[in-house]
């Protein structure tokens, strides 16, 4: 352990000029579709209710107040599903180490999350209906901590599964109850 | 059934104390008083209701004989085993040496008769309800298991047989013992801390919530009670200022005396020691037990916390990081309390005495590194932007509506409040790294620092929103099996963030970091000797 590190001292040459990088690995570029896809159910839900209170409803006193909102709806829709799949694509990565496995996503607030392999206590890989549909995989790495569970979303399902096997040798050979 | 090859007797699958017979009815009875109630009322108008109360009542002991019949447990030299449940059979096996905390609970019950409750926790958070709870075995023998379940490098006794032979279990074991060294031990000046921790406010709810519900249950009106009655006239006659006054002094009165009871009832008898077998233990109530054991090297840290009232008085209270303990809501009777509400200076010394590291001093209570400039000015935003929309509104509503200009007036109130609020949620925030423990303080209303021994560190978590990345801030959250599951770091420079996380772990970020880009080229000097002393 280190010893007790001056916490006001001039930070040293070497730190200060460090930043954390990107994660190395982009996630499968299928995932911009299958983020599109996911969102544009939400927003044709919201539009199909908005059209059925249109055609079926008595609107007549307000109609023009409806037909604003379903505007702003499709244009608010149209702006988030152009760019929320591509920055998030752009934002969600992963890595692995020989000692480390590290995890950015989010779009507009991102996180990043970094866990030792020698504390991985469990590696699991699940892929939902949609996401079988565009041969999609999660992978989630948790540790003792249930804070931490690393999540990477939109993994190629091969990609997946290699990481998944080699997360699992790692984590088998090293002993503890890593707490 | 063929005998085992090895020299051990095949251990017994035992019952509870046949004396949990007479807990469980009276402890279902209470439970069930709200319904008994009830059915008792709604039987009384069709002139029957004895005899469904009397059913109910059979029903009720019916259960609780069947619960006492299902339950059996059994403890060999390497596994726990409780099974449970009639209908619906449960059970539990733990390795005898996965066991990290053995707490022993004295419910009144418990006490009249001799008996005690075990709960035993093997280092899985805890999330699921009871696990390893073995309610009821007689007082000594539940002793007995906690120090042998926890002190497994002496011999063992053998824990078939009711009463270990004395031989088997050293002195040191089983007794409170000479060599016990003890941290901390009530002092009962320091109920004067109890009106400031807003427990007595949660129990006055607590008791008229109660009482509603039973007025309810039984279908009295309220408004035909006697003092309920004379109350009533009381407000008709007295001017409304003295009328507030008298409400204020009443309630205050009834918490103060509320509090003072709970903190009596919680911590009486409190004591903190170290046993030489490598655990605390912590024994504390006045009509309730509760004796706690917490293995060392269970123990990632403290966590000491100063509500507001309470750090207006000088005072805190402190809590075990440990894993293996419950947390969060409930942590109170989940038994991670490491001290009750005393004086600061008090609980700091504690703390230094209950971790273990070459610096406790600076851990404790030394001065924390502040955070920069754009981290009092996000604080003060978010603070203060929810109350100026507050404010614009009953401004608006004032001007366009004609509401009263005193919503106006009193929310501008509000934000000067807020106002403070924000400034000293950042005068709160500050981390330090001293001698293996991260510090990190935060919040206001109720301010918290946490000390975490940075080896039970087990990864973390950077945040930033957008707002944050426009000031050039970070979020960072060291993640830990104890505790809360992970301690924050809010709002620090990116360099900041990438120096403490690299220090309290050292190597784990290193395959990703890369120079920065260009910014500032300042010519590296000779580096500068590490600087002793912290300041601000």
């Amino acid at each position: 352990m280190t010893d007790s590190l001056p916490v006001s001292a001039p930070p040293d040459g070497l730190a200060r000029g460090l930043r954390l990088r990107d994660p190395a690995n982009l996630v499968s570029s299928r995932a911009i579709s299958f983020w599109t896809v996911r969102a544009g159910i939400g927003w044709l839900a919201l539009g199909a209710l908005q059209v059925i209170i249109l055609i079926f409803a008595d609107t007549s006193s307000h109609r023009s107040v409806y037909e604003i909102v379903l505007a702003v709806t499709v244009l608010v829709a149209g702006v988030h599903l152009s760019v929320m799949p591509r920055w998030r694509y752009r934002v969600h990565r992963w890595e692995l180490t020989g000692t480390a496995c590290y995890a950015q996503s989010g779009w507009i607030t991102r996180q990043r999350r970094i866990a030792p392999l020698s504390r991985i206590q469990t590696v699991d890989s699940e892929r939902g209906p949609l996401e079988q549909l565009f041969s999609l995989a999660n992978v989630t790495v948790t540790t003792a901590s249930a804070a931490g569970p690393i999540k990477i979303r939109g993994l190629d399902a091969g990609v997946a599964d290699r990481l998944v096997d080699e997360l699992t040798t790692i984590t088998s050979a090293s002993t503890g109850d890593a707490t | 059934m063929t005998p085992p090859p090895v020299p051990l007797v095949e251990v017994p699958w035992r019952r509870l104390s046949p004396r949990m017979l007479l807990i469980h009815p009276v402890r279902e009875v209470i439970r069930f008083i709200p319904a008994l109630l009830g059915v008792f009322l709604a039987g009384r108008s069709s002139g029957q209701g004895h005899w469904w109360s009397l059913a109910g009542l059979a029903v009720v002991l019916v259960v609780s004989v069947m619960r006492w019949i299902s339950t059996r447990f059994q403890i060999t030299e390497d596994q726990i085993s409780l099974t449970t449940g009639l209908v619906r059979r449960r059970t539990i096996a733990a390795p005898a040496d996965r066991v990290r905390t053995v707490d022993v609970t004295e419910h009144a019950l418990h006490r009249v008769l001799g008996l005690a409750k075990v709960s035993i926790g093997t280092g899985t958070s805890d999330r699921k309800r009871d696990g390893l709870v073995l309610d009821g075995l007689p007082t000594a023998e539940a002793r007995a298991l906690r120090a042998e379940l926890l002190h497994r490098r002496q011999p063992t006794a053998r824990p078939g047989q009711p009463h270990p032979p004395a031989t088997a279990v050293p002195a040191a074991a089983s007794h409170r013992d000479v060599d016990e060294v003890e941290l901390l031990k009530l002092d009962p000046s320091w109920v004067r801390f109890a009106p400031f921790t807003l427990s007595g406010f949660v129990t006055a709810l607590a008791v008229a919530g109660f009482a509603w519900n039973i007025l309810n249950q039984a279908q009295v009106n309220a408004g035909q009670l006697g003092p309920v009655q004379s109350a009533s006239r009381h407000l008709r006659d007295t001017p409304l200022w003295l009328l507030v006054v008298q409400l204020g002094i009443g309630v205050l009165l009834i918490i103060t005396v509320l509090s003072i009871v709970g903190y009596l009832l919680a911590f009486w008898n409190f004591r903190l020691s170290r046993h030489p077998g490598g655990t605390l233990q912590i024994t504390r109530g006045l009509i309730t037990t509760r004796a706690t054991s917490i293995e060392d090297r269970r123990l990632r840290g403290a966590y000491l916390s100063e509500p507001i009232l309470l750090r207006a008085v000088g005072g805190a209270r402190m809590t075990a990081i440990a894993t293996g303990l419950r947390v969060g809501r409930g942590s109170e009777r989940g038994g991670t309390v490491l001290a009750p509400p005393a004086p600061k200076r008090r609980i700091q010394q504690v703390a230094a005495a209950v971790l273990h590291g070459p610096e406790m001093a600076r851990v404790v209570s030394g001065e924390l590194r502040q955070h920069g400039r754009n981290a009092r000015r996000r604080r003060l935003i978010r603070a203060v932007a929810p109350c100026s929309v507050i404010a614009l509104g009953f401004a608006a509503l004032w001007w366009w509506a004609q509401w009263s200009g005193w919503l106006a007036l009193a929310s501008l109130v509000l934000l000067a409040a807020s106002a403070v609020l924000g400034l000293d949620r950042y005068r709160s925030l500050g981390h330090a790294l001293h001698g293996g423990y991260l510090v990190t303080r935060y919040g206001s209303l109720d301010r918290r620092r946490a000390m975490i021994d940075t080896d039970g560190i087990i990864g973390w978590n950077l945040r930033e929103t957008i707002f944050q990345r426009r000031l050039g801030l970070i979020s960072v959250a060291a993640t830990t099996a104890a505790g809360r599951q992970s301690y924050g770091l809010t709002d620090l420079e990116p360099d900041e963030a990438i120096r403490v996380a690299r220090a309290a772990t050292p190597g784990l970020l290193e395959p990703f970091l890369v120079p920065a880009e260009p910014v500032s080229q300042r010519p590296v000097l000779a580096r500068s000797p590490r600087a002793s002393s912290s300041s601000r």
